[in-house]
Parts: structure tokens; C-alpha cells; sequence
């Protein structure tokens, strides 16, 4: 095997390889990021709507509610072909990397959801009552009192979805998207050795995930340990 | 999209091959989950309790498991190892590679679990004359399971979840079957739809039970939504 | 000419009755103290008032004008004119003291930045704090977090103040500094509604005294009447307890 493996290797990591797969992998990143980065503005907004009292909007609340719980129970390999599927019936020609990103924006909104209202509820309730009193409406409260006292609660776990998202959109190759995983599929096809092509991409997953996992690992540390301090 | 008219009445006859699958889903998270499990035991004790080689050893295994796919690791199981002269079924690929994710990331868990013992609870046994063994009986395990039993439940529903990609691999679970009946019927929505949903109840239903065997076990408290 | 005039006011947590008709006229430059047993009832009046526990029943007029709780707007116009200091002082964590007293002025009221600032600056070397303006509260004691605390209620330029045990949280040698701040508000006049356990400032600064228990108003009058010669037996009885002590 090992005769095999450094007799392919030239090959296999010829330019044109490299440079695919270095795009594969910048597809595997970004995917993962503007599903996370929209996860965030759509979260935030549905545990805004979960803050909400007024009779008006109660409809919309039990709706997001119903959302988050929903979304956070079905594996991604089904949202994605959910999602794949009615994007084809419905004759729209979005590109395989666009459902792909629909599809863990879908489910990156119901988790970090979540995850912005525990960092809401981690904020002393004093906080809330103190801004009431002084004529502070729900956004205003959000804005000035509440997100700048809950943000080093939810950067961390939020990162962390982020980096575990990273592995999860393996399954994008499902449908043809060129990430990582895509490509150790085509070159495989292409007859280099199982081995050194799904050993390379995991190593490629590893280089990506492992620097993230640290990162948000300090940050978390960071945060922590200044929890009460000023932003 | 428009102008699609759902027929949830053609898929209707292929329900009980969902559900069988849904079974089949849920035996593939058990049988995962536990090996996992145990897996993750021995990986948290020769992290809290073993020498410095075999913890290094173990952490290793764990930071692999954790930053890579589960996906491309069955991959390398199923296509890399009939190389080395190893050939494993589709289902089991799937089974060790769950299994061997599943334990890295339940040593992580059980690890932290295992550091919460609180050193205070530690000295007030050993005050109390307990023995070694006495501790570890009535103080440690109580107040370890009590810590652990929340993360681990959550874990295996993500797991559950997770059972879906065997699909990849053509093994029939619930994901399996969905994507077999699909390409019979052609209806992908509602068959999609239909599988989200049963996915949606059965991790409904273990969130539940596993509420419930949290607070009478270990009076640790859950929330189901 | 009462300017608050609260009638028949009733609260409830959950299913539990903590208000069970309250009577209360506040008149300009008012200082009424409220005491009782814990659990009487006297902060939960101050919450209601101000919304933050909202009244089940009864009604609360402010010079004359009816506040519709389930209306936030009405909500808004009455808080516009009163403001509350917390027993757990509740000072924004990410905020400095000059921020505190400065952020619902500018960003609520709208009021120019300069002007506000001028005048939180004399608040805060009013309450003593004129040399901690950029600190922030972790880093201040308890007894200049509550001082901080009644700057900002001030900043919002209140008719009626609402003290809610404001001196209980903290230890016993910070309470006078507190304590020092508002009997100077006394004394000029500042509307006050107070819920406190200390006695002997409530018998000093209050013009009425209110005793409450379970959820009632059981008597009212001048200090020296409720404390030397109460009336009713509950009153006798809480207020030989407390002088005791």
C-alpha cells in the first residue's frame, strides 16, 4: 500500500489538484459562514420575536417558536433535499452552492435562535425591570442594556455551531456542491488511491476546523473570564 | 411552485417502509450511542485518571474525531480500508464510524462531567469516615450522573439526527427509504416533508422519555422544548 | 391637590393576592413612608405603580389623568413622571456611572447630549460621586451604586420618586451615605414614596407614615402617632418588634 500511496502522490498533488481542492475547501468555509452569518440575523430576530408581549404579534411568535423547534429536529441531509427539491420544482435555477447555503441558514437560524435567547435570559432580570421604568421599549432595551451585556454569552457557543456546521456540510456533496467533500469524491473517480485522497481531505477538514476550535476555545476562556467587565 | 399541487396520497401506502426505517434509525443511534458510550468512559477516565502517554493518546483520538466529518471519516472506512486489506460492510462502515465519533465526542462530555465533582462534597464524605469505594458509590456517581445525564440526552438526539447520513451509504433508514420511495414515486416533497415530520416525533418522543427518566433517576432538570 | 390618587389597587403573582385594595393620595412634595412585616405588600405597590407588575384592579390617576395599564402608551406618559431606585440598585453592567445617568435622558427623552451631561455630572457630585463618573459598577461599593442609582432616577427629572427599600441590600456601614442623599431631596422638596425597614429614618424624612400588612393598608397618620401611639393591634405589635431591635 505504501508503494502505491508515494507512487501517486506526485499526481495527485499536482497544481491543478491543489488548487482545487484549496477551492473546495474555501467553498466548504464559506458555506458554513454566510449560512451562519444570515443564522445570526435571523436568530437574533426570532428570539426578538420571542421577547414580544402585544397581543398583535402573538401570531408571528408562536410561529418562530414552532420554527426553532422544528428546524432543530431534522437532520440537515433532509432540509437540504427539502429545500433542493423545491427549489427545482419551482423551476428556479439556483445554483447547487445557493440551496446548500438556504439549507444551513434554515437550520443555523433555529439553532442560534437558541442560542441568542439564553444569552437574553443570562442577563440579570433586574436589567430588564431598571430599563422598563425609565420608558425603554423592547428594542431599546435590546439594543443599549441587553446585547451589550450578552454578546460574550453568545459568541462562544455561536462560534462553536459555526465550526461544527464546518463538518456537517459534507453533506452538501450530496447534491453536487463543490466543497471538500465533492472533490475527494471526483478524485477518486478519478482512480488515485482511496487512502491518500480521503486521508487528504480529512486532513484538509482537520487543518480548517482544528485553528476555528482553538480559536473559539480562547475566546470562550476570554469572554469568560471577564464576564462583568465593560465591552 | 405555484401551481404544485401536493399528493400526499401517493405516498401514503409507502409509509410503513418509512417507518420501518425510522426503527432502523433508531437502532443504529442506540447501538452508536452506547458504544460510544463506553468508548467515551475509558477515553474521560484515561483523561482525568491515566498517564501522561496514554492521555495524550486519547486526546489525540478525540481532536481528530471532533474536527473532521463524520461523513468523510465513514468514507475513509468503507473506501480507504479495503486498501489495507479491510473490508467492511456499508452498515458496519457506518456503525464504527458513528460509533468512533460518537465516542469522541462523549469523552469530551463525560470528561468535563467527571471534573465537575465538587472538591467541597469530596472533603465532606471523607469527614464523614466514607471509604474510598464509599465515595466514589454514594458521593461521585450520584452527583456524575446527575451532571452528565442533560448533555448526554442531547447528544443522542443529535445523533439520531446525525443516523441520516447512512443514507449516503445506502443503508435503508428512515433517510434511506426516503430517498428509495422518491425515486419509485417522484413525489421528493412530500415524501421529504412526511420523513422531516417523523424525524421531528420520534426525537419529540426520546426528548421526552428522556426528561422523564432524568427527573425520576437523577432529579436533573430538562427541558423537553 | 393630590397629584397621584391610587384607588382600590389590587396585584397578583401567579394566583397569589399581593395587593388587596390600596388607598393612596401622594400630594406635591408628599414624603410617605411605607412600612410592614415582609411580604406585606409595600414594594409591590411601587412595582404596580410603575408598571412593572401591573395592577389586576383599582385604578391610578396622575394629576387627574387615568392610566390604562394594558396601554402601553399610557404606561409610557405615567413613567415619563415617575422614576424608581431598586433595592438591588439594578445600575446597567456594561454602562459607566456617567452613562447610566445619562443614557435614558439622551436616548429615550431625546434631550441634547452637552445639556444632559452638564447636569448628570452635578447629580453626580451631588450624590458624592463626582470623581467616579468613568468607573463602572463592579467597581464601585454598594452604598455609591445606590447613590449612582438615585442619580439616574434624578437625571429623569421625576414629579414623584419611588425608593424601594433602597437601603436593604446594602451593609450596614454604607446605609447612611444612602440614607444622607435622600433626606438633602427631603428637604427640597422632592415628592417621595418610600419602602423601607429603617425606622428611624422613615420617622424622620416622612411627613405620613403607611403600615401595611398582607396585601391592606391597616393604618395610617403623622410618624409620631403610628410609631408612639398606633391604634391598631398589628401596628402596635410590628412596631414594638422593630423598636426592640
Amino acid at each position: 500500500m505504501w508503494e502505491r500511496l508515494v507512487e501517486e502522490a506526485p499526481s495527485f498533488f499536482s497544481y491543478y489538484n491543489v488548487i482545487f481542492l484549496l477551492k473546495a475547501a474555501l467553498a466548504t468555509v464559506a458555506l458554513s459562514a454566510i449560512g451562519c452569518l444570515l443564522g445570526v440575523l435571523f436568530g437574533t430576530l426570532l428570539a426578538l420575536l420571542r421577547l414580544t408581549s402585544a397581543a398583535v404579534v402573538a401570531p408571528f411568535r408562536w410561529l418562530g417558536i414552532l420554527y426553532t423547534e422544528i428546524f432543530r429536529r431534522i437532520p440537515f441531509l433532509v432540509t437540504l433535499m427539502l429545500v433542493f427539491f423545491a427549489v427545482q420544482l419551482s423551476g428556479n435555477d439556483l445554483p447547487m452552492f445557493g440551496v446548500a447555503a438556504v439549507s444551513v441558514t434554515l437550520i443555523a437560524s433555529a439553532f442560534l435562535a437558541e442560542i441568542v435567547r439564553a444569552g437574553f435570559e443570562s442577563v440579570h432580570r433586574n436589567q430588564w425591570d431598571a430599563a422598563a421604568a425609565m420608558n425603554f421599549g423592547m428594542l431599546d432595551t435590546v439594543r443599549y442594556v441587553i446585547l451589550p451585556q450578552a454578546w460574550r454569552i453568545i459568541l462562544p457557543p455561536a462560534f462553536g455551531f459555526f465550526v461544527l456546521f464546518i463538518k456537517d456540510t459534507a453533506l452538501a456533496s450530496q447534491i453536487g456542491v463543490i466543497e471538500l467533500t465533492f472533490a475527494g469524491k471526483v478524485l477518486n473517480n478519478k482512480g488515485f488511491s482511496a487512502v491518500l485522497v480521503f486521508g487528504t481531505i480529512l486532513v484538509a477538514y482537520f487543518s480548517v476546523s482544528w485553528p476555528l476550535s482553538r480559536l473559539g476555545k480562547h475566546l470562550e476562556f476570554r469572554l469568560a473570564s471577564s464576564r462583568h467587565r465593560r465591552s | 411552485m405555484l401551481d404544485y399541487t401536493f399528493q400526499y396520497g401517493q405516498i401514503w401506502p409507502h409509509l410503513p417502509r418509512l417507518l420501518g426505517g425510522a426503527v432502523l434509525s433508531l437502532e443504529l443511534a442506540l447501538l452508536s450511542f452506547f458504544g460510544g458510550l463506553m468508548l467515551g468512559t475509558v477515553g474521560a477516565s484515561i483523561l482525568t485518571f491515566g498517564g501522561s502517554a496514554a492521555r495524550k493518546a486519547v486526546s489525540a483520538y478525540v481532536t481528530f474525531f471532533t474536527n473532521t466529518p463524520q461523513l468523510v471519516q465513514i468514507y475513509f472506512l468503507y473506501f480507504a480500508l479495503p486498501d489495507m486489506g479491510i473490508i467492511l460492510s456499508s452498515f458496519t462502515a457506518v456503525l464504527l464510524g458513528m460509533t468512533l465519533n460518537a465516542g469522541a465526542y462523549l469523552t469530551e462530555i463525560q470528561r468535563a462531567g467527571f471534573e465537575s465533582r465538587r472538591q467541597s462534597e469530596m472533603e465532606a464524605a471523607e469527614v464523614l469516615g466514607f471509604s474510598r469505594g464509599q465515595q466514589i458509590r454514594y458521593v461521585i456517581l450520584p452527583h456524575v450522573a446527575r451532571v452528565l445525564f442533560p448533555p448526554l440526552s442531547n447528544q443522542f438526539i443529535l445523533m439520531t439526527l446525525g443516523t441520516s447520513m447512512a443514507a449516503v451509504f445506502g443503508v435503508e433508514e428512515l433517510t434511506g427509504q426516503a430517498l428509495n420511495i422518491n425515486s419509485t414515486t417522484f413525489r421528493s416533497l412530500e415524501i421529504f416533508s412526511v420523513t422531516a415530520l417523523i424525524y421531528i416525533a420520534i426525537t419529540l418522543m426520546a426528548s421526552a422519555l428522556l426528561a422523564v427518566a432524568g427527573s425520576v433517576l437523577f432529579r436533573a432538570r430538562m427541558r423537553i422544548l | 391637590m393630590p397629584r397621584l390618587v391610587i384607588a382600590g389597587l389590587e396585584a397578583c403573582y401567579g394566583s397569589l393576592k399581593v395587593l388587596d385594595g390600596i388607598d393612596l393620595d401622594v400630594a406635591s412634595g408628599d414624603v410617605i413612608g411605607l412600612i410592614g412585616p415582609s411580604g406585606s405588600g409595600k414594594s409591590t405597590i411601587l412595582r404596580s405603580l410603575v408598571g412593572l407588575t401591573p395592577p389586576t384592579a383599582g385604578s391610578v390617576e396622575i394629576d387627574g389623568d387615568n392610566v390604562d395599564y394594558k396601554d402601553a402608551a399610557s404606561v409610557a406618559r405615567l413613567r415619563d413622571r415617575l422614576a424608581i431606585v431598586f433595592q438591588q440598585y439594578n445600575l446597567f453592567q456594561n454602562m459607566s456611572v456617567l452613562q447610566n445617568v445619562m443614557i435614558a435622558p439622551t436616548k429615550i427623552k431625546k434631550r441634547p447630549s452637552a445639556e444632559v451631561e452638564e447636569e448628570a455630572r452635578a447629580l453626580l457630585a451631588k450624590v458624592g460621586l463626582g470623581d467616579k463618573l468613568d468607573r463602572y459598577p463592579d467597581e464601585l461599593s454598594g452604598g455609591q451604586q445606590q447613590r449612582v442609582a438615585i442619580a439616574r432616577a434624578l437625571a429623569l427629572r421625576p414629579e414623584i420618586l419611588l425608593l424601594d427599600e433602597v437601603t436593604a441590600a446594602l451593609d450596614p456601614e454604607l446605609v447612611s451615605e444612602v440614607l444622607d442623599t435622600i433626606r438633602v431631596l427631603a428637604r427640597e422638596g422632592m415628592t417621595m414614596l418610600i419602602v423601607s425597614h429603617e425606622m428611624g429614618f422613615i420617622r424622620e424624612v416622612s411627613r405620613e407614615v403607611v403600615f401595611m400588612d398582607a396585601g391592606r393598608i391597616v393604618e395610617r397618620g403623622p410618624p409620631s402617632r403610628i410609631f408612639d401611639a398606633p391604634t391598631e393591634p398589628r401596628t402596635r405589635d410590628f412596631v414594638s418588634k422593630i423598636l426592640r431591635h
